[in-house]
Formats: C-alpha cells, sequence, structure tokens
C-alpha cells in the first residue's frame, strides 16, 4: 500500500544528544581590529564558552557578540551557506563560518578574517565591493543584439547547455578561493579563480555573442587567466565544490588558442 | 551634527533583493536615475535563498499540460482562502510567463525539458517531444498542474544573479551596506530616507522624487525562522512610522511545513513536489489520512496545520528541540537527490550531519514567509503617501491574501518588479522635486538625537539582545500556527510591555562607527511596533482563513471577515489602530479550497 513507507531507514541517527555530558570549553581567539581607529593596532582576543551540541560557528559569533563582547564585528546573512557572507580563515583554512560545526574543530580556534578584501572590522571584510569590481571589469552579463520580445515562446536550449551553465553560476562569491590564492595575495588586480569561472559561465551561454577574442581583450592577460599560477588552493576551497581547476583549464585553453589564431591572422 | 553626505535621485529604492532590482531595472531603462540600497551586497539578499522554483503557467511539461492563467489564477485564488485582491492576481497570472522568458532572454539558466526517462508517484511521465528544450516546471503545493519554473536547486539564486548582471549592465548605482532608518516625509508625500551607513556608522539623506520600499520580509521577528537574520522587517517599520501608511493583514504568516530541526533552515518544497513523504513516528506516511488527493501537496498552510495537529494526537517523533516528524526522500535516489535536490544533500550533511539519500530528515512547520505588509493598490503605490511604492514581500500588493503558494513569491517579485517598476517610471516623471531643507534636517536630527541617546544610555540600560528573544518567544508561543483568545491577549498584552521597554534601551558597547549593537538597538523598537500588529490582528480576527486559525474560530468567515486587516500606528499612539478594507472579488467568489478543513468530513473527496 502506498501509505505505508516500506523502505526502513538505514539509520535512524537520533544522535541529537551528542553526548555532550562532557561539554567542551571552547576557546574562539578573534583578530579585533577596527580601521576607524588605527591606533590601535589588530590583535587577537581570546573568548571561551561552552559547547553545545550541533554548535556551528553562527551560534558561537552571534553568542560571543550578545553575551561577551558587543561590538564584535562579522557578517551573516543565510547562515545556511547559500549567500557567501561569512567567509572567514578557520584556522588558517579560508571556510564559510556558517557552515562550520564546532565538533569538528579543536579546543582552540583562531579566527581571522580573509586576506586580499579590504577590511571592514574584526571578521568583516568587502568581498561584495571586490566582486562588483571583478563582474565589471569582466562585463559579466549577457551581451547580446536580439531584442526580448514578449509575445514570442522562449528560445530553446539543451537541458546539458543548462546545466553547464548553472554549474557555473552556482559560485556564491564568497571570496575563499581567492583569500586562499597566492597570487590574488600579491596582485591586487588578478580576478581570481572566481572571476575566471565567472567568465566561462558566459563562454559558456549560447545566447552570449561575445567572440573568443573579445574575451581575450577581457581576460587573456597577466591580471586574468594567464595571471594564476596553478597550484590549486582555490579548488580545495570552494565551500560549493565549484570544479575550479576544469573551469580555469577551459578558459585558459580557449585563451591560448583564441591568442594563437589572433597571431596567425596578423 | 551637520556635517553629513547628501545624494539626489530620482529613484530610490529601498532593497536590492529580486523585486527592488527588478523595479529599478525597469525605471532606468525608461531613463530614469536610480539608486538602490541594501543592507548586504545586492547578491546576498535573501531572494537568492530560494530553491523551490516561480511559478508561471508555461505549461511545458507533461503534468502542466493544458495550463493557463486561468488555472493559475484559480490556484492563487483558492490558495489565499479568497483573501487575495482578484485584480492583482488577474494581471500577476497574466503577466507571469512572459516574465519568465525575459528572465530567459536575459541569461536565467531555467531547467529544460528533455525526454529523460521520469518516475513520479510509481508512473512514468512521458513528455511531448515537441516540447524538448523549452522552459520545464516541476510540482508544488496547492497546484492544480505542474507549474513551477526553476533552475536545479538554485532558482533564487539564478535568478538574483542574473537580475544583478543587469543592474550592473545598466550602470544602476548601488550602494551596499547602509540601512534606512526613517522615510523623510510629511503628510501627503515622501521625500527620501535617512540612511545609516553601517561601514562607518555615518548618517546620510537621500532624496528623491520616488521613494521605493523593497526590504523583503519580517520572518526574523519569529525566533525559529527559514529567513535569513537580515530578513526583521525594516521597510515595513519604516512605513508604519509615518503614521499614516497602513500595513496590511500583518496577521497572516505563513509557516513552511519543513523548516529542518533544530537549524529551521528550509527544505524546499521540492522535496515534496518531487516525491517526498511525510512520515510520523511509526514511519506511517500519515498526510493521504488527511488529504487524500492532494496528499503532501496540499497548500502550506493545511500541510502545516496537519503536522501539528498529527504531533498534538501523538505521533510527533521526540527530540531534545520539541517533537518533529520525518521527511522521507530516499525512495528518489541517489542521483536524483544529488542533482536536483543536491541543496538539499548538502543542508543534510552540512547541519545535521545526515544523508538523505539514506536517512530521514527531521522537520517541523517553521515561520516563512510575510503575507502582510505595506498595503498598495495595484500599482503599487502605497496608501497615505504620495511618492512612496512597496513591492515584493515587503508589500501587501495582495496577490497572497491569507496563504501564499510555493513559487507564487519569486514570480511576484519580478512580475511585480515589471509592473510596479513600470507605473514607478511613469508617475516620477511627473514629479517635480520639491524637497523642503528643514523636512530633511528635522529628520536627519530625530535619528542623529536616537543615537545618541542609545549611545549615553540616556533613556535607561535595557539590553536590546534580552528584549529581542522576549520578543522572539513571545511570537512563537502565542502566534504560531494554532490561535486562540486567551494566548493572543496575553501577546497583546506582553508586547505592550515590552514596547514601553524598548524605548529605554541603552548600549554595552558605546555603539562606536558601523557598530552592530546599535543597528540592532535602532531597529528593535521597529520590529516590536510590527510584532504588535501581528498579534492585534490576530486577535480581532475571530475567524480562520488561510495560515490564520483559530481554533475557537476554525470556519472562515465570508460573512463578517472577508476584508483586509489596515493597521495604523499614529504618531506618538503606544499600541497600533485596526481598520478594515473590503477585498475585491471579480471572479471568483468564496468557496470551497478542495483541500484543507472542510475536506476533513468526507475523506472521499472527489478530485478536482
Ligand atoms: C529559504 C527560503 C526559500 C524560498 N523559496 C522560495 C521558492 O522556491 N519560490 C518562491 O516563490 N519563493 C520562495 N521564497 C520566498 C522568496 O524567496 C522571497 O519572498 C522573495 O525572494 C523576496 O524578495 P524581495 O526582493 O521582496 O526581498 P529580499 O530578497 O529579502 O530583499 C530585501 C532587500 O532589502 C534590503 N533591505 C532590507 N531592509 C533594508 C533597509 N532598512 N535599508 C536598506 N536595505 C534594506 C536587503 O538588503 C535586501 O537587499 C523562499 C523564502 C525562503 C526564506
Ligand atoms: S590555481 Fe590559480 S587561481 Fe587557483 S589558487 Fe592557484 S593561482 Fe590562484
Ligand atoms: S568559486 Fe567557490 S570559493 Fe570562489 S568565490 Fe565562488 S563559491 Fe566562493
Ligand atoms: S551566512 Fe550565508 S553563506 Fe554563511
Amino acid at each position: 500500500m502506498e501509505n505505508r513507507a516500506v523502505l526502513l531507514p538505514q539509520t535512524n541517527r537520533d544522535d541529537w544528544g551528542e553526548n555532550m555530558m562532557h561539554a567542551r570549553t571552547l576557546t574562539i581567539r578573534i583578530m579585533r581590529y577596527n580601521p576607524a581607529e588605527p591606533e590601535t593596532k589588530p590583535y587577537l582576543q581570546d573568548f571561551q564558552l561552552t559547547e553545545e551540541p550541533g554548535m556551528t560557528l553562527f551560534v558561537v559569533l552571534n553568542k560571543l557578540r550578545e553575551e561577551q563582547d558587543p561590538t564584535l564585528r562579522f557578517d551573516f546573512v543565510c547562515r545556511a551557506a547559500i549567500c557567501g557572507s561569512c567567509g572567514m580563515l578557520v584556522n588558517g583554512k579560508p571556510t564559510l563560518a556558517c557552515k562550520t560545526l564546532t565538533k569538528d574543530l579543536p579546543e582552540t580556534t583562531t579566527l581571522l578574517p580573509l586576506p586580499v578584501f579590504k577590511l571592514i572590522g574584526d571578521l568583516s571584510v568587502d568581498t561584495g565591493v571586490w566582486f562588483r569590481d571583478v563582474s565589471l571589469r569582466t562585463e559579466s552579463w549577457i551581451h547580446t543584439d536580439t531584442v526580448f520580445d514578449p509575445d514570442a515562446e522562449e528560445e530553446r536550449m539543451d537541458n546539458d547547455v543548462a546545466q553547464k551553465i548553472y554549474e557555473a553560476e552556482r559560485c556564491i562569491e564568497c571570496g575563499c578561493c581567492i583569500g586562499g590564492c597566492a597570487t590574488a595575495n600579491i596582485k591586487p588586480n588578478f580576478i581570481g579563480a572566481a572571476g575566471v569561472n565567472r567568465v566561462a559561465r558566459f563562454m559558456l551561454d549560447p545566447r552570449d555573442q561575445r567572440t573568443d577574442r573579445e574575451y581575450l581583450e577581457l581576460v587573456g592577460t597577466d591580471d586574468g587567466v594567464f595571471g594564476c599560477v596553478g597550484l590549486m588552493a582555490c579548488d580545495d576551497n570552494c565551500p560549493v565544490g565549484i570544479p575550479l581547476r576544469d573551469q580555469l583549464a577551459y578558459v585558459r585553453r580557449k585563451m591560448a588558442q583564441s591568442a594563437w589564431n589572433l597571431g596567425k591572422t596578423k | 551634527m551637520s556635517h553629513y553626505d547628501s545624494y539626489v535621485t530620482d529613484v530610490l529604492v529601498i532593497g536590492a533583493g529580486l523585486a527592488g532590482e527588478r523595479a529599478a531595472v525597469e525605471a532606468a531603462t525608461q531613463g530614469l536615475n536610480v539608486i538602490i540600497l541594501s543592507l548586504v551586497p545586492p547578491r546576498r539578499s535573501h531572494s537568492s535563498a530560494a530553491q523551490g522554483g516561480m511559478q508561471a503557467s508555461l505549461g511545458n511539461t507533461a503534468m502542466g499540460k493544458g495550463d493557463s492563467p486561468d488555472v493559475h489564477f484559480m490556484d492563487t485564488v483558492k490558495g489565499s482562502d479568497w483573501g487575495c485582491d482578484q485584480d492583482v492576481a488577474r494581471l500577476f497570472v497574466n503577466t507571469a510567463p512572459t516574465a519568465v522568458r525575459e528572465m530567459a532572454h536575459w541569461g536565467v539558466p531555467w531547467t529544460r525539458v528533455t525526454m529523460d526517462k521520469k518516475i513520479y508517484d510509481g508512473k512514468e511521465i512521458y513528455e511531448d517531444p515537441e516540447k524538448v528544450g523549452l522552459i520545464a516546471a516541476r510540482n508544488f503545493g496547492g497546484t492544480a498542474k505542474w507549474r513551477t519554473c526553476y533552475t536545479a536547486d538554485g532558482t533564487g539564486h539564478t535568478l538574483l544573479y542574473t537580475m544583478d548582471s543587469m543592474v550592473l549592465k545598466l550602470g544602476i548605482t548601488v550602494h551596499d551596506r547602509v540601512e534606512a532608518l526613517s522615510l523623510i516625509h510629511d503628510d501627503e508625500q515622501c521625500y527620501g530616507a535617512v540612511v545609516r551607513c553601517l561601514r562607518s556608522g555615518d548618517l546620510r539623506v537621500y532624496t528623491a522624487k520616488t521613494t521605493v520600499i523593497a526590504t523583503g520580509g519580517y520572518g526574523r521577528l519569529y525566533g525559529a525562522s527559514t529567513n535569513a537574520i537580515i530578513n526583521e522587517g525594516s521597510g515595513m517599520a519604516l512605513a508604519l512610522d509615518t503614521g499614516v501608511v497602513p500595513l496590511g493583514n500583518m496577521e497572516a504568516v505563513q509557516f513552511h511545513p519543513t523548516g529542518i530541526v533544530p537549524s529551521w533552515i528550509l527544505i524546499t518544497e521540492g522535496a515534496r513536489g518531487d516525491g517526498g513523504y511525510l512520515l510520523d513516528k511509526n514511519l506511517h506516511r500519515f498526510m493521504p489520512d488527511y488529504e487524500p488527493v492532494k496528499k503532501e501537496l496540499a497548500s502550506r498552510d493545511v500541510v502545516s496545520r496537519r503536522i501539528m495537529q498529527h504531533i498534538r494526537d501523538g505521533y510527533g517523533v521526540e527530540s531534545p528541540y520539541g517533537e518533529h516528524v520525518w521527511l522521507d526522500i530516499r525512495h528518489l535516489g541517489a542521483k536524483h537527490i544529488n542533482t536536483n535536490l543536491r541543496e538539499i544533500a548538502n543542508i543534510c550533511k552540512n547541519f545535521r550531519g545526515i544523508d538523505p539519500v539514506t536517512d530521514l530528515i527531521p522537520v517541523r512547520p517553521t515561520q516563512h514567509y510575510s503575507m502582510g505588509g505595506v498595503r498598495t493598490n495595484i500599482d503599487g503605490q502605497a496608501y497615505g503617501l504620495r511618492n512612496l511604492f512597496a513591492l515584493g514581500e515587503a508589500a501587501c500588493w495582495d496577490l497572497h491574501g491569507f496563504n501564499r503558494l510555493g513559487g507564487n513569491s519569486l514570480a511576484e517579485t519580478v512580475v511585480a518588479g515589471k509592473i510596479v517598476g513600470h507605473q514607478i517610471a511613469r508617475y516620477t516623471k511627473e514629479v517635480s522635486p520639491d524637497v523642503k531643507f528643514s523636512l530633511m534636517e528635522e529628520h536627519l536630527h530625530q535619528q542623529v538625537d536616537r543615537v545618541k541617546r542609545l549611545q549615553s544610555c540616556q533613556d535607561g540600560t535595557e539590553n536590546v539582545y534580552q528584549l529581542r528573544r522576549e520578543m522572539e518567544g513571545i511570537l512563537s508561543r502565542n502566534v504560531g500556527i494554532f490561535r486562540s483568545e486567551g494566548p493572543l491577549q496575553e501577546a497583546v498584552s506582553a508586547l505592550h510591555d515590552l514596547y514601553e521597554r524598548s524605548l529605554h534601551i541603552g548600549l554595552r558597547g558605546g555603539g562606536q562607527g558601523g557598530d552592530p549593537e546599535l543597528g540592532a538597538a535602532l531597529r528593535l523598537p521597529g520590529m516590536i511596533r510590527l510584532a504588535y500588529c501581528i498579534a492585534l490582528g490576530a486577535l480581532a480576527r475571530e475567524e480562520s482563513r488561510g495560515s490564520h486559525f483559530r481554533e475557537d474560530f476554525p470556519k472562515r468567515d465570508d460573512e463578517n471577515w472577508l476584508k483586509r486587516t489596515l493597521a495604523y500606528w499614529p504618531p506618538g499612539a503606544d499600541s497600533p489602530v485596526l481598520q478594515y478594507e473590503p477585498v475585491k472579488i471579480t471572479e471568483s467568489p468564496p468557496g470551497d479550497r478542495g483541500y484543507g478543513e472542510s475536506s476533513r468530513a468526507s475523506a472521499t473527496d472527489k478530485p478536482r
């Protein structure tokens, strides 16, 4: 009968308690700095709190702000690993704080703001402005001459193509791939893996009429795809699992090809 | 303080979610100067979190065959429990297909129709080969046809990124990390807003011919909500604070059936749309017992109540975070779960440590959507003040009445953005700027004064976070899914006291620069005012309609309550005042929804 659940769950994981009998005391070491008060140099401050079941760094930081230091600055929006607001260095690794469970952390955890981006205060950095600038420089919108006809059926698209575009579009602009990138850390204008991936998204899209040559002008530079030194820290750091290694290779291949063709026709 | 930055523009859009950006795009395309304000970088707005999809009656898929704006209209009206404005619903359903296609033209990689083998509810679905490559649709609750267009597991994300790419393309000015604190207005007109920079803490003045509120919902008034933490209803509070702009149907609060326990992150309706089951503690699939026709896919208010009822009857699964039920999608298979429902798999893994391919997901109804908001007419103009518009979740355009259908909200943002954006452009061209300097100064100084008083603890030392928790608790406990007079009365008087206390907040941290505690303290009194409107509206409405369910008045009462609540907060008052207006019925007189309590008696109801 369809009303019955026939499958039995393999696990009926009732691990709610997560055995909190011996709750740990966590030490959270946070970089404090307010650029509006440059006299006070950046310093590390230790906070202590008791671990709770299912605790994430989202819960931790809000508790610290509400109960210990109301001036603590950090960014969360969705608290569900969707919006890309909360990238930071957790024990040195760029990642999303909201999806970091404390049970996966040692007793002492150091939190630093993502490098490369402009610091707003404590753990809050200006990723938004950085990404907007890259989007503008790479002209990240569909370039087309066709005019929308409100009465016509939509143009068809193969679903596989749609999926490929979506795979690249999934980037949430968290900056984890940028914060951990050797090139981005020394070259202020390098568009990083996220920037290259964004370009790939439009290259894959048949609705965008830009030619390879136009793309070459946008990203065939040392601030673009040729600035990457290929150590692939970015690929490991992407919290949404975008295959950055493949995307970098795809754009580089296309750009090298196009540069070569250009050389031939000159 | 007379040193402040000021900006002048034709159109000031407060909010960079889908609704605000779509309206901005329309106004800019028509040649107007537009500035968009946002608490966060636009792409981090809550619109990006919508996974499920957006409704439009394209009718491309086999299960959507025969769909039309008329069918969409009836679903929307029934879903709203006849509480919506039918002129608005009509305009909306007729425009939705164009709006979806326009988004495709701008770049949204909608999932397309394929001939891949699909099984739904044990039956194979055969697509029409002629339709391959057109925009596909999935099943969502409360709809007669499969109508919800989607991009895999990231509809809101791709819509917002595409919309924002248009904002970039058009060169529209965006100021992120700012918060509007008040509207500059006199008794008749709105002239812009006083705004706080969240980076530096500096106050700014924006003056505009037209001001637009597109600030999203207020989910975070309830502690447990699927909403982003920035969804605090501040745009609605700004409008209410004017004393002359009313909020419509604030008591209409949607609870989504499936928030994951205990972080309350949403498990999208797509899970049930794609064939997921709800199971009780005996692993019995209970929804067909209550809703033999729509089963798990009755409208949200109904499914949420059924779950809570089933839990009350003793079938809930116990947990330290209260009782819950299970969502079971294991039978959909790993491939389907890890592509079309990948976001669900991620949420389960990241936040609960389980894998939905093999495990059951613990879920419970959770606050999700604000049907109420700034009351506007069909053109999006706010009641009460000229030169003020509102749209999106912040508005009560009134497409949703007392219950919004899943997928109708994303659709509302882009459809209203298109329609209201056009009206904004038309209207703004007629307005001549006549900002009174003294009025600007007055409104600015009110905010300067508030900041100073908070910083110096001049009015008291109430703790903003503590008051906030109390507000959340009152709403969650007393103004939830099941409501009745006693608890509502209690909520109203508790909120009355809490509001008074919120006028005596003092900061503990000094509140310098872009201090977060100061931001919270500036916001909280407005949030409590909204909570008050919700509770008072719910207490007054002695009937059950859509998501508003009164145990002491379990039936819909069209004779007395086929009307919309308008909540005002007169200047200087300590409580809101309620008025009512009739609901516009044009095509469909109130009837039976075909699911929900009315079908409880006859479990043999014929399918519609
Ligand atoms: C988890 C989740 C999933 C959802 N899934 C779906 C779905 O599948 N289908 C569907 O139809 N609907 C869905 N919804 C509902 C839908 O996503 C929202 O209703 C819709 O996106 C709201 O869009 P908006 O533009 O009105 O507001 P938002 O996207 O919330 O944007 C509000 C904007 O206002 C700004 N803002 C707010 N206050 C201020 C202020 N004081 N000053 C300056 N700026 C301010 C914010 O920064 C933000 O830019 C979902 C909702 C949630 C919570
Ligand atoms: S592979 Fe290139 S983009 Fe990635 S981290 Fe290394 S240098 Fe940066
Ligand atoms: S590519 Fe990945 S790591 Fe880089 S910004 Fe996008 S989501 Fe973050
Ligand atoms: S808060 Fe949105 S990704 Fe972490």
